[in-house]
C-alpha cells in the first residue's frame, strides 16, 4: 500500500518533469557495431529536433529480444522504439502490436527499400518496421589460401567444391581451418546457418501438414555433410561459434573460407580490425548443383514503434532520421562509405562511391535479391522464411534443434540420434502448439 | 505477566518480516499456480484456456528433464564438494603462521565479490577460451592440443565457474570456526603426541562440523538457482549436458515464451527444493541445535 | 633451533599460501591486465605485461556511459540493505530473545523461500510491477533486491543475536533498566558487529544479483549487472572491452570488500562458532 503511493507519486513527479523538459525516447537496441555507430551519430538528429531527447537501452542480442518480447506482450510500455528482426515484425503486427510506419515524412523514400527486406516487414502491404540494415548470406574467402591450394574460387560454387577447398587448405599446425561455419546452439546461430545449408541441399522443415522432416534423407545428407566438413577442416571448438567468434576468427586469418551474414563483409574488409583486408574476396552462397538454391538467407535489423505507444509521432521522427537515405550519407561523411548500414535501399547500390569502397556490395546485391523467402526450398512450404521458419513457435524449437546439433559438432552426439531427437522434440511442441491435428 | 508481555512484543517485531516474506512468497505463487493451468503463451496471448494438467505433462515429458535433475544434482553436489573439501585445506592453509596474512585473505576472499555473469565471462573469454584463454596458450606451450571445456566437458566446466565463486566463502567460513579453535586443546593434542591426521580428525573436523553444515545449507539455496553461469558460457548445451532445473525453465520462459508450461516447472522445482530444504533443515537444524 | 623451525615453516607457508591465493585470485588479476592491453595486443596470447593503454576504458564509458548504472546499482544495493536491516533487525531480535517452538520453523521457512526458482515467476512479477507503475525504478528495483534478500538477513542477525549471552540482559533488567535503555546502551554495542558485517554480506549479494536487476529495469534504473549485458558479445574483437567494462562492474564492490572485509568476515559465522 505504502510502496504503491509511493511508487504512484514518484511517477507523478517524473511525469511532471518530463512534461516539463524534452520529450525522452527510450530506444531499446541491440549491440552490433552499426548501432553503436548510430547511437555515436544522434547528436545530429537531437540537434535538429531539440524537443526530443533520447535514452538508450543497448543489450546483447538475446537479451534485448526476452526483454522487448516480454515488453510488449505484456504491454508494459518500457520502450518507444524497438530494435527488432524481419522474423517477430510479421508476428507481432498480426498480433496488433506494432504501429503502422505508413507516414515517415514527405522525404522519406518507402519505394526505395529493396523489395525483399519491404515485402518481409510488410503485412497485407502495409509496413510496420523500417530496415535499418539487411543481409543475405554468401562465401567469403581467402584468395590467397585457395591459390596456394591451387584451386579457383567458380562464379557459382557448390558444395562439393567448398568441401574439397576447405580440407586442401586446412593446415592446423600453421593455424590455418579451412572452413568456419557456426556451431553455437541458436535458432539464430548455428540454426540459421543449418537451414540455409538444408535448403540448398532441398530439404524443410516442414511439409504442407507441418509434419517436421528431420526424418527425410535431405537432411540427413546435409547435417552428414556439415559434420564432417566441420570435423575435418572446421576451427577448434566449433560448437561455440556463433557470427562473432567465427568473424574474430577471420579477422586473424584462420579461416580459409566462411559462410555467414553478407555483412560481415565491411568488418573482414576493413583493415584497422581484419589483418586480412586485401586478401578476401566473395561469392554466392555454395548451392547444391541441382537445384539453383542459395540458401534464401533474408535477415533485417529493424526499428518499429510499439502500438501502444504515447510518442507515436516522435518516435517516427526518429525512424525516420535512422532509416532514411540522409543516414546513409551522414554515416558516409563521418566514418566512410564501406561503413554505411547494408543491404535496405536500392539506391545504395547504384551509388559509385558506395561500389567502390564496398567490394562486397555486388556479391551482397545479388545475394539479397535472389533470396525468396516465400519460397525457400524446392518442395513446398506451409511456412515463410529463409534461414528460419516463421511461426511463434520456432524461436524455442530452433534452439533446441539447434542444441541437438551442437551437440554433435562438439563430438558428444551422432547425426542420426540428433535428427531422430529433433524429430520427435519438433513432432512434440507443434502437436502441442495445435499445428499438428 | 512480563512473559506475556515480551512474546506479544516479540510478534510484534516479527511481524513486518514474516508478513512481507507471505506475501512475496504467496502472491506470485499462487498467480504460478493458475498460470500452470492455463494454456498461456505470451506471443499468442488470444489463445488462453485451461489446460488441467497438459502443462504438468509436457514439462515432465520433456527430453531434457530427468537430465535437468540430473544435472541441478551433479552441479550442486560437485560445487560443493569442492568448496567444502577446498575450502577446510585453504582455511588450515591460511592459518598457519605466515607473512602477510591480511593480504592472502583479501585475494582469497575477492572471487565471493564477482556478479555471476561477470564471472562466466571471464571464464569463457579469459580462461576457457580454445583459442584465446589462457588454459589454451598453457597446453600450447606444453605442446597439447587445447581443450574445448564447453564442448568437451560442458558440465564440469561449469562446477569449475561456480565453485570459483563459493570457495572463498567456504574458506571465510570455516577459517572463523577454525581460528576459534582453542589453541590449548590443540596443544594438548600435540602433547597427547597425536599424528596431524589424527589431530585433524578427532579434533579440528569435529569442532567445523556446524560451519560445514552451515556452508551446505547456505551454498545449496544458491546453487538450486545457478543460472547465469550457464547461460553465459553454454546455453545448456551442448544437447542438454548442462541444462539444469532452472535453465529448463528459463528456456520454456524466454525462449518459448511459454508461461504455462514455465508456471509448472516453476511449481515443479518449489516442490523439489521444499524436498530438498526439508531433508536440509532437518539435517542442518538438528546440527545448529547443538 | 626451535626458533628456526618455525622461521623456515613460517616461509614455507607464506610461499604455500600465496601461491595458492594467488591461483585464486588470477582470472581477477588477468581480466585487469588484459583491460589495459589493446585489442590485437588481448589475442596474441599470454602475456602479464600489458600496454597500459586506458582506450578501452575511454570506449566503454563513450558506448555507455558508466556513471548513471553506477550509481542505480549504489542505490538499489543500499537502498535495499537499509530497508532489510530495517525490517529484520526487530524480527531476529525477537526470535533470538524471545524465542518459541515455532521460531525455529519460521526462520526455515523463510530460508525455503529463496529456493524458488525466480523465471518460474517472471511473468507474474512482471505484471504486478507494470500495474504498480515499478518497472524500470530505482524503487521497484530495491522491493524486489529487499525481500530477496531477507531471509537470509533475518538468519545471519538471528545467528548473531543469539551470541549474545541472555544473563547480560538479566543483569540490566535487574538494575531496572528500561527496555529502551537495554536496546540503546546494553545491546546495541553488542550487536553492532554483527549488523555491520550482515549489511556488508547483503550489499555484496544485492549488489551481484543478475536476474531481478536485468529484466525489470530497462534505462532508468538499469544497474551495473544490465551494463555488463550490453558487452557480452559484440562483434569483432572485443576481449580488451570486455575486460574494461567487467572490472568497471566489480571494482567498486571489490574495493568495498577489500577494505571491510574484517568486519565482514567477523559476522560471517552463521552462529556456526560457538
Amino acid at each position: 500500500m505504502k510502496a504503491k503511493t509511493l511508487a504512484l507519486s514518484a511517477c507523478s513527479l517524473l511525469a511532471m518533469m518530463m512534461a516539463a523538459k524534452a520529450e525522452t525516447l527510450t530506444i531499446a537496441t541491440v549491440n552490433n557495431g552499426d548501432m553503436i555507430r548510430m547511437q555515436k551519430l544522434t547528436d545530429d538528429f537531437t540537434g535538429k529536433n531539440p524537443d526530443i531527447q533520447l535514452q538508450w537501452v543497448t543489450l546483447e542480442e538475446n537479451v534485448l529480444r526476452e526483454r522487448v518480447t516480454t515488453d510488449i506482450a505484456t504491454k508494459g510500455g518500457q520502450y518507444d522504439i524497438l530494435t527488432i528482426g524481419n522474423y517477430e515484425v510479421p508476428i507481432w503486427a498480426k498480433q496488433g502490436w506494432l504501429l503502422e510506419l505508413n507516414d515517415l515524412g514527405s522525404n522519406y523514400d518507402m519505394d526505395d527499400l529493396l523489395p525483399a527486406i519491404r515485402g518481409g516487414l510488410s503485412v497485407e502491404g502495409k509496413l510496420y518496421a523500417a530496415p535499418f540494415y539487411g543481409e543475405s548470406a554468401m562465401t567469403i574467402y581467402r584468395t590467397d589460401l585457395l591459390e596456394k591450394a591451387g584451386m579457383k574460387m567458380p562464379e557459382e560454387p557448390t558444395w562439393e567444391f567448398i568441401g574439397e577447398a576447405a580440407r586442401k587448405i586446412t593446415d592446423r599446425a600453421a593455424g590455418v581451418n579451412g572452413i568456419c561455419l557456426r556451431g553455437k546452439a541458436g535458432w539464430g546461430e548455428n540454426m540459421a546457418f543449418v537451414t540455409a545449408l538444408a535448403n540448398s541441399f532441398g530439404a524443410r522443415w516442414f511439409d504442407e501438414q507441418w509434419k517436421p522432416q528431420f526424418d527425410q534423407p535431405e537432411w540427413k545428407e546435409a547435417l552428414q555433410f556439415y559434420v564432417d566438413l566441420m570435423k575435418d577442416a572446421g576451427p577448434q571448438g566449433a560448437s561455440a561459434n556463433g557470427f562473432n567468434e567465427n568473424l574474430t576468427l577471420f579477422q586473424q586469418g584462420k579461416c580459409g573460407m566462411w559462410m555467414d551474414a553478407t555483412s560481415a563483409g565491411s568488418f573482414v574488409s576493413n583493415p584497422k580490425d581484419s589483418t586480412v583486408a586485401d586478401k578476401v574476396a566473395y561469392t554466392v552462397f555454395p548451392s547444391k548443383g541441382e537445384f539453383k538454391n542459395h540458401g534464401n538467407w533474408l535477415w533485417s535489423w529493424n526499428l518499429a514503434v510499439p502500438a501502444s505507444s504515447q510518442k507515436a509521432d516522435a518516435a517516427k521522427k526518429f525512424i525516420s532520421w535512422a532509416t532514411d537515405k540522409a543516414y546513409t550519407e551522414l554515416v558516409a561523411s563521418k566514418e566512410g562509405w564501406a561503413n554505411v548500414p547494408p543491404g535496405t535501399r536500392t539506391s545504395l547500390y547504384k551509388n559509385d562511391n558506395y561500389l567502390k569502397a564496398a567490394t562486397f556490395a555486388a556479391t551482397t546485391l545479388a545475394a539479397m535479391d535472389a533470396a525468396d523467402i516465400t519460397k525457400p526450398t524446392v518442395k513446398p512450404v506451409p511456412y515463410t522464411g529463409g534461414q528460419f521458419v516463421a511461426i511463434p513457435e520456432f524461436q524455442g524449437i530452433g534452439t533446441t534443434v539447434g542444441q541437438l546439433f551442437s551437440a554433435v559438432i562438439a563430438g558428444q552426439s551422432t547425426v542420426d540420434d540428433a535428427l531422430a531427437q529433433a524429430q520427435s522434440i519438433t513432432t512434440r511442441e507443434m502437436t502441442r502448439a495445435g499445428y499438428i491435428k | 505477566m512480563a512473559t506475556r508481555n515480551t512474546s506479544t512484543l516479540a510478534r510484534f517485531m516479527m511481524a513486518p518480516a514474516v508478513g512481507l516474506l507471505l506475501i512475496w512468497m504467496i502472491v506470485p505463487l499462487a498467480m504460478t499456480l493458475w498460470y500452470s493451468f492455463q494454456n498461456y503463451n505470451l506471443l499468442n496471448p488470444i489463445n488462453r484456456s485451461w489446460a488441467g494438467f497438459e502443462n504438468y505433462y509436457y514439462f515432465y515429458t520433456d527430453p531434457a528433464f530427468w537430465q535437468s535433475i540430473a544435472n541441478t544434482m551433479t552441479i550442486v553436489l560437485g560445487v560443493l564438494a569442492i568448496t567444502v573439501i577446498g575450502g577446510i585445506l585453504l582455511a588450515i592453509l591460511i592459518d598457519q603462521p605466515m607473512f602477510g596474512q591480511g593480504f592472502v585473505r583479501i585475494l582469497v576472499i575477492s572471487p565471493f565479490f564477482v556478479m555471476p555473469p561477470v564471472a562466466a565471462l571471464i571464464w569463457k573469454n579469459m580462461i576457457m577460451h580454445p583459442s584465446y584463454g589462457v588454459f589454451a596458450d598453457m597446453a600450447r606451450w606444453l605442446g597439447f592440443q587445447p581443450i574445448d571445456w564447453f564442448g568437451q566437458y560442458p558440465l564440469l566446466s561449469i562446477v569449475i565457474i561456480v565453485a570459483w565463486q563459493w570457495l572463498p566463502f567456504a574458506t571465510l567460513i570455516l577459517l572463523t570456526a577454525l581460528q576459534s579453535l582453542d589453541g590449548e586443546q590443540k596443544e594438548a593434542a600435540e602433547m597427547d603426541g597425536a599424528g596431524v591426521l589424527s589431530r585433524f580428525i578427532h579434533l579440528t573436523l569435529p569442532h567445523l562440523a556446524r560451519s560445514i553444515t552451515v556452508v551446505i545449507l547456505i551454498q545449496t539455496i544458491f546453487l538450486l538457482a545457478v543460472y547465469a553461469e550457464i547461460l553465459v558460457t553454454t546455453n545448456g548445451g551442448p544437447g542438454f549436458a548442462s541444462t539444469n532445473l532452472a535453465f529448463l525453465i528459463y528456456r520454456t520462459a524466454l525462449l518459448s515464451y511459454d508461461v504455462g508450461g514455465a508456471s509448472a516447472g516453476g511449481v515443479i522445482a518449489v516442490i523439489l527444493a521444499n524436498i530438498v530444504a526439508f531433508f536440509l533443515m532437518r539435517t542442518v537444524g538438528k546440527n545448529l541445535d547443538r | 633451533m626451535a626458533r628456526a623451525v618455525t622461521t623456515q615453516r613460517k616461509i614455507f607457508f607464506t610461499v604455500a599460501s600465496w601461491a595458492v591465493a594467488l591461483l585464486i585470485f588470477f582470472p581477477i588479476l588477468y581480466t585487469i591486465i588484459t583491460s589495459l592491453k589493446s585489442e590485437t595486443e588481448a589475442i596474441q596470447g599470454f602475456g602479464l605485461i600489458p600496454s597500459f593503454t586506458f582506450e578501452n576504458y575511454v570506449l566503454v564509458q563513450t558506448q555507455n556511459g558508466y556513471f548513471k548504472p553506477f550509481m542505480n546499482s549504489v542505490v538499489i544495493s543500499v537502498g535495499s540493505t537499509l530497508i532489510a536491516l530495517l525490517i529484520a533487525v526487530p524480527a531476529a531480535w525477537a526470535m533470538a530473545f524471545s524465542p518459541t517452538k515455532r521460531t525455529k520453523d519460521i526462520l526455515m521457512w523463510m530460508l525455503s523461500t529463496k529456493m524458488m526458482p525466480a523465471v518460474g515467476v517472471l511473468v507474474p512479477m512482471y505484471l504486478i510491477f507494470r500495474d504498480t507503475a515499478l518497472l524500470d525504478t530505482r524503487l521497484g528495483m530495491t522491493i524486489v533486491l529487499t525481500m530477496i534478500n531477507l531471509p537470509i538477513v533475518v538468519w545471519m542477525l538471528y545467528t548473531y543475536f543469539r551470541e549474545i549471552p541472555g544473563e547480560i540482559l538479566e543483569a540490566a533488567r535487574m538494575d531496572g533498566a528500561s527496555l529502551w535503555n537495554e536496546i540503546v546502551h546494553v545491546l546495541t554495542p553488542m550487536a553492532v558487529p554483527g549488523i555491520a558485517s550482515t549489511m556488508l554480506l547483503n550489499i555484496i549479494l544485492a549488489w551481484n544479483e543478475a536476474f531481478w536487476s536485468i529484466r525489470l529495469s530497462a534505462a532508468n534504473a538499469a544497474p551495473l549487472t544490465a551494463f555488463i549485458a550490453s558487452f557480452s558479445s559484440p562483434q569483432g574483437l572485443f576481449w580488451a572491452k570486455l575486460s574494461a567494462a567487467s572490472t568497471l562492474a566489480i571494482a567498486p564492490i571489490l574495493v568495498m570488500g577489500w577494505f571491510s572485509q574484517r568486519q565482514l568476515v567477523r559476522g560471517l559465522t552463521f552462529g556456526a562458532v560457538k
